[in-house]
Formats: C-alpha cells, structure tokens, sequence
C-alpha cells in the first residue's frame, strides 16, 4: 500500500501515467479505425466497380 | 544505395514496409515502456526534494521531448517534400501532425498535474518549459487548421510544409524568449530534467521511456501513414490490384 | 553606373511602384488604414473600463494591453493585405511578373507595414500617455512597437499568402499567425515593462531587432513560397 501511495503523492503519479496510457491506446485505437474505415470504403467502392464491368 | 531510396518513395512499397515495421518498432517500444514504468514507479529512489512526485517525469519528459520531435519531423519531412515534390513525405508529415498534438497535450497536462502539488498550483505562467509547450500546441492546432481547411490535398501539402518550417524556425524563438521571459519573472524551480546530475537508478528508467517513446512514436505514426498513404492512392492501380487480391492489403 | 540590360527587371523601381500602388489604394479607401487604428485604440480603452481606472493598475498593465491591441489590430489589417488583389485578379498578374517573387511580396508587406504598422506606432504615444506612462517609456515603447509591427507584418504576411483565396480566413489566419507572433509580443510588452520598472531593457530591444533582421531577410521568401502555393 506504501507504494501505492507514493508518499501521498499518489494520486498525481497515477493519474499522470494513467492518462498517457488512456491518450496513446485512445489514439491509437482511433487510428486503427479510421485506418479500417478507409480501407472498407475503397473496397466497397472498388468491388463494386469491378461488378459492374 | 539509390534503388534502396527509390523503392522507399514509392507508395505501395512504403505501404507494405510500414506494415512489417509496425511490430519491429511496437515490441520494443512496449519492452523499454514496461521496463522503464516499472523501475520509474518501484526501484528509482524518491528525489530527495519532491519526494515521490518526481516520478511524473518518466512519462512527462518523454511526452515533451516527443513533442519538440514530432514538429521537426513534421518540418523536414515538408522541407523534402516541397524540396523534392515526394509526396510520400508530405504524407508522413499529414500523419505526424496529430500525433505531435497528442504528446504536447500529454506533457502540458502531466506538467500541470505535477505543478498541482509542487507549486500548489495547476497552471504556472512562470515556468518556461510548460508555456513553450502550450505555444507548441497552439502551432500544431494551426498546421491542422490549415490542413483541413484546403480541399486540394497537393495544395494543403505544400502550405503545411512551409507552415511547419516557418514555425520550427518559430519554436526556438519562443524557446529562448520564453526562456528570458521567465527568469525576468523569478521563476519557479524548474523540473529536473535528466543529466548528469541525476542517480543512475533514476537516469536509467527515463533513459529507456525516452527511448521506448521513441519507439512507439515510429509505430504508431507507421499506422497513421499507412492510412494516409492508401486514402491519397485510392484511385491508383496499385491500390485496386491490391484490395482485389485475395490476401487484401488491410 | 552600371545601366541595367532591359532583360534583368530593376528591382528597386519594382518595389517602390508596388509600394506607390498600394499607398495610392489605401488613401482611395482610408477606411482600410483607419479602422485597425480605431481598433487599436478601442482595445485600449477597452481594459481601464474592465478592470477600473486605479493609476497603479494602468501603469503595470500598460505596456502588455498597448501591445496586445498592436498585435490584434495588426492582425485584423492583415486579413485584406492579398485579398483584393486576388479576387481582381492582379495576384496573378503579379506571379507572372519578371520582378522575383520575393521582391514583390517584400513591397507588399513593406506597404502594408506604412499603412498600419507605422501609423500604429505614431498615435501609440497618445494611448500611452491615458496609461500615465512617462515620456521615456513611451520613447521604449515606440522602439519596440517600430521594430515589433516589422516583425508582426512580415510574418503576418506568410500567414495571408497561406490562407488568400480561403472560405474561413479570418479565424483561420488568426490561428496561423498568433502562436508565430507569441515571442514578438513577449519581448515587445516585457521590454517596455522593465523600462518602466527602471530596469535594464537593452536585451529586449536588441532581441527584436535581431528578429526583425531575421525576418525581413527570410520572411519575403515564404511568402513568395506561399502565394506560389495558394494560386497554382
């Protein structure tokens, strides 16, 4: 429990690296489904030019 | 030499090595994070001065240095583009620029937050490092504005490029303005920043987060050009033959 | 002297007819010189009536509210300084011209400084006198405003080439050029705060002057880069 408390500064450390955590995975998160999101559109958009000829 | 260079501007090359990157630059990036958060949290002995606070450093320092990187890879990447008209380049700095703002976002709010029980307060005008950083984040806010606001991708390019260069100019004027500015104003003891002055137990793990940073950085914008990369070829061959390939490309 | 051969463009004679012109244009439509001016002293009296009339708040405020209002009331003249000649069409005119590029966007900027920065400096005095500034300082404060409103039109004009030609312009210009204009500002307003405070200011006006240098020989060429950009 000492440790978690960090000599009562505790709360500012853990939420310091709580909030990199949550911002990096968020963003990353984010991009991967935009990314997703993109390559779906193109494919749909591509296949259905490829039915059409 | 030149054939290396040469594949490494073509886009659908680029593609495809982003892609078998992103776990070389992941692993290690999570290997130094994990080993650095663990030492920087448990084995590094509290400073003598701030206690256990110190400890915010080891993802504030690496934030704010990722954040001054991030610009100048912004900067050059768009000093090669309009240098050479590779609009690979351009690209890589499109990626960059929300990633840069994430970290700038990082090292002010974990700089606040470790103001909070240092200076008994969450915002010090006073400290130099912290308002070069808003100022940074304001510079990327601009760069994204701009971007957004130009429909025509060449054009947007080649604007934000002269925009990032006209700003890393910029970045080191506020620095050492800031610099000056602050110490007019008797300002606070600054955070320590890692040297030589620093215990190896402490030094270590920030060197490793810096460098685990460093890591997760390439990743993470490995995914972002990648993104970037496909949504500027959608209408190239490369692209169609790829996405009606049975493997896909994803 | 050496008679230039009728392929090189004269530069000099380039400048100064693009300065004439533009002045000509600004004393056709004094509205564009003379509204950023009002505006500037608007701000001004804006921050006595917000934060009350005491002579200690005023003389430590002074200095920082004079020049905020400069930077504003520079940026809001900046909005037009390549409008007009993009939507008649004499920015492209003036791409295709012999005159290099950056010459043309240096005149530009030069008149655009004469015609807001300039006279932005000279009624200073007068606004500086109501925050009881004593003539000394207001000498510091014209020198760094002098030197600062080069500094706020040159960059300032990067910024209106980038954005020329685009819906949202104004708020995106804004944007764009504050956070490059930040360090201008810092030194400018600090440097008239220690004069003030009877402390040594040299640095700061040194400072400035360095940047103006700087800017003045890099700042034509990213607008010239830029105007480039905007209009293909």
């Amino acid at each position: 429990m000492d440790t978690l408390a960090m000599g009562n500064y505790g709360v500012y450390v853990w939420s310091c690296f709580a909030l990199t955590l949550i911002v990096i995975v968020f963003s990353d998160w984010r991009a991967r489904a935009h990314h997703n999101q993109v390559y779906r559109d193109m494919e749909v958009r591509i296949k259905a030019l490829e039915d059409r000829q | 030499m030149w054939k290396f260079f040469h594949q490494l501007a073509s886009p659908p090359h680029f593609y495809r090595l982003a892609a078998t990157l992103m776990p070389w630059l992941a692993v290690p990036a999570l290997l130094l994070i994990a080993y650095g958060t663990y030492a920087g949290l448990f084995l590094a002995s509290p400073d003598y001065q701030q206690g256990d606070a110190f400890r915010i450093i080891y993802v504030h320092v690496p934030s704010a240095y990722l954040s001054m990187m991030a610009y100048m890879f912004m900067a050059i990447s768009g000093a090669i583009g309009l240098i050479w008209r590779l609009k690979l380049a351009h690209a890589v700095g499109a990626a960059a620029a929300p990633l840069g703002a994430a970290f700038t976002f990082l090292a002010l709010v974990t700089g606040s937050i470790w103001g909070r029980p240092m200076w008994g307060t969450w915002w010090e005008w006073g400290d130099p490092r912290l308002t070069s950083e808003l100022i940074l984040l304001f510079l990327y806010f601009g760069y994204m504005a701009l971007r957004s606001s130009i429909d025509d991708t060449a054009k947007a390019d080649k604007a934000c490029a002269v925009l990032a260069l006209v700003g890393v100019v910029n970045v080191v004027v506020v620095h050492y303005s800031v610099e000056w500015w602050s110490s007019l104003h008797q300002g606070q003891t600054l955070m320590k920043k890692g040297g030589p002055g620093m215990d190896a137990d402490m030094l270590y793990p920030l060197l490793a987060m810096i460098l685990g940073f460093t890591f997760l950085f390439g990743a993470l914008l490995a995914r972002r050009i990648r993104t970037e990369v496909l949504y500027r070829e959608r209408r190239t061959r490369w692209v169609r033959e790829m996405i009606l390939s049975p493997e896909g490309g994803r | 002297m050496a008679v230039p051969s009728p392929e090189q463009p004269r530069i000099l004679v380039g400048l100064v007819a693009m300065v004439r012109r533009d002045l000509l244009l600004a004393w056709k439509r004094p509205g564009d010189v003379l509204n950023p001016l009002f505006f500037f002293a608007m701000v001004c009296t804006l921050f006595p009536l917000a934060v009350g009339p005491s002579a200690e708040q005023l003389t430590v405020s002074g200095p920082g509210v004079l020049w905020v209002a400069a930077l504003l009331s520079t940026l809001l003249s900046l909005n037009s300084l390549f409008m007009s000649d993009h939507e008649d069409g004499s920015l492209d005119q003036l791409l295709v011209s012999p005159q290099p590029l950056p010459v043309l966007a240096l005149s530009k900027t030069l008149a655009h400084w004469l015609t807001s920065g300039l006279p932005l400096v000279l009624i200073s005095p007068l606004l500086a006198m109501t925050y009881r500034m004593s003539t000394d300082i207001v000498g510091v404060l014209m020198l760094t405003l002098l030197l600062g409103t080069v500094c706020l039109s040159l960059l300032g004009s990067i910024g209106a080439a980038l954005t020329v030609g685009l819906h949202r312009g104004t708020a995106l210009l804004s944007l764009l050029i504050l956070p490059l204009a930040m360090p201008v500002l810092l030194l400018g307003a600090n440097t008239v705060s220690l004069a003030a405070g009877g402390e040594p200011y040299a640095t700061g006006i040194w400072a400035l002057a360095g940047y103006a240098v700087a800017a003045l020989s890099l700042a034509p060429y990213a607008t010239a880069a830029a105007l480039r950009i905007s209009n293909e």
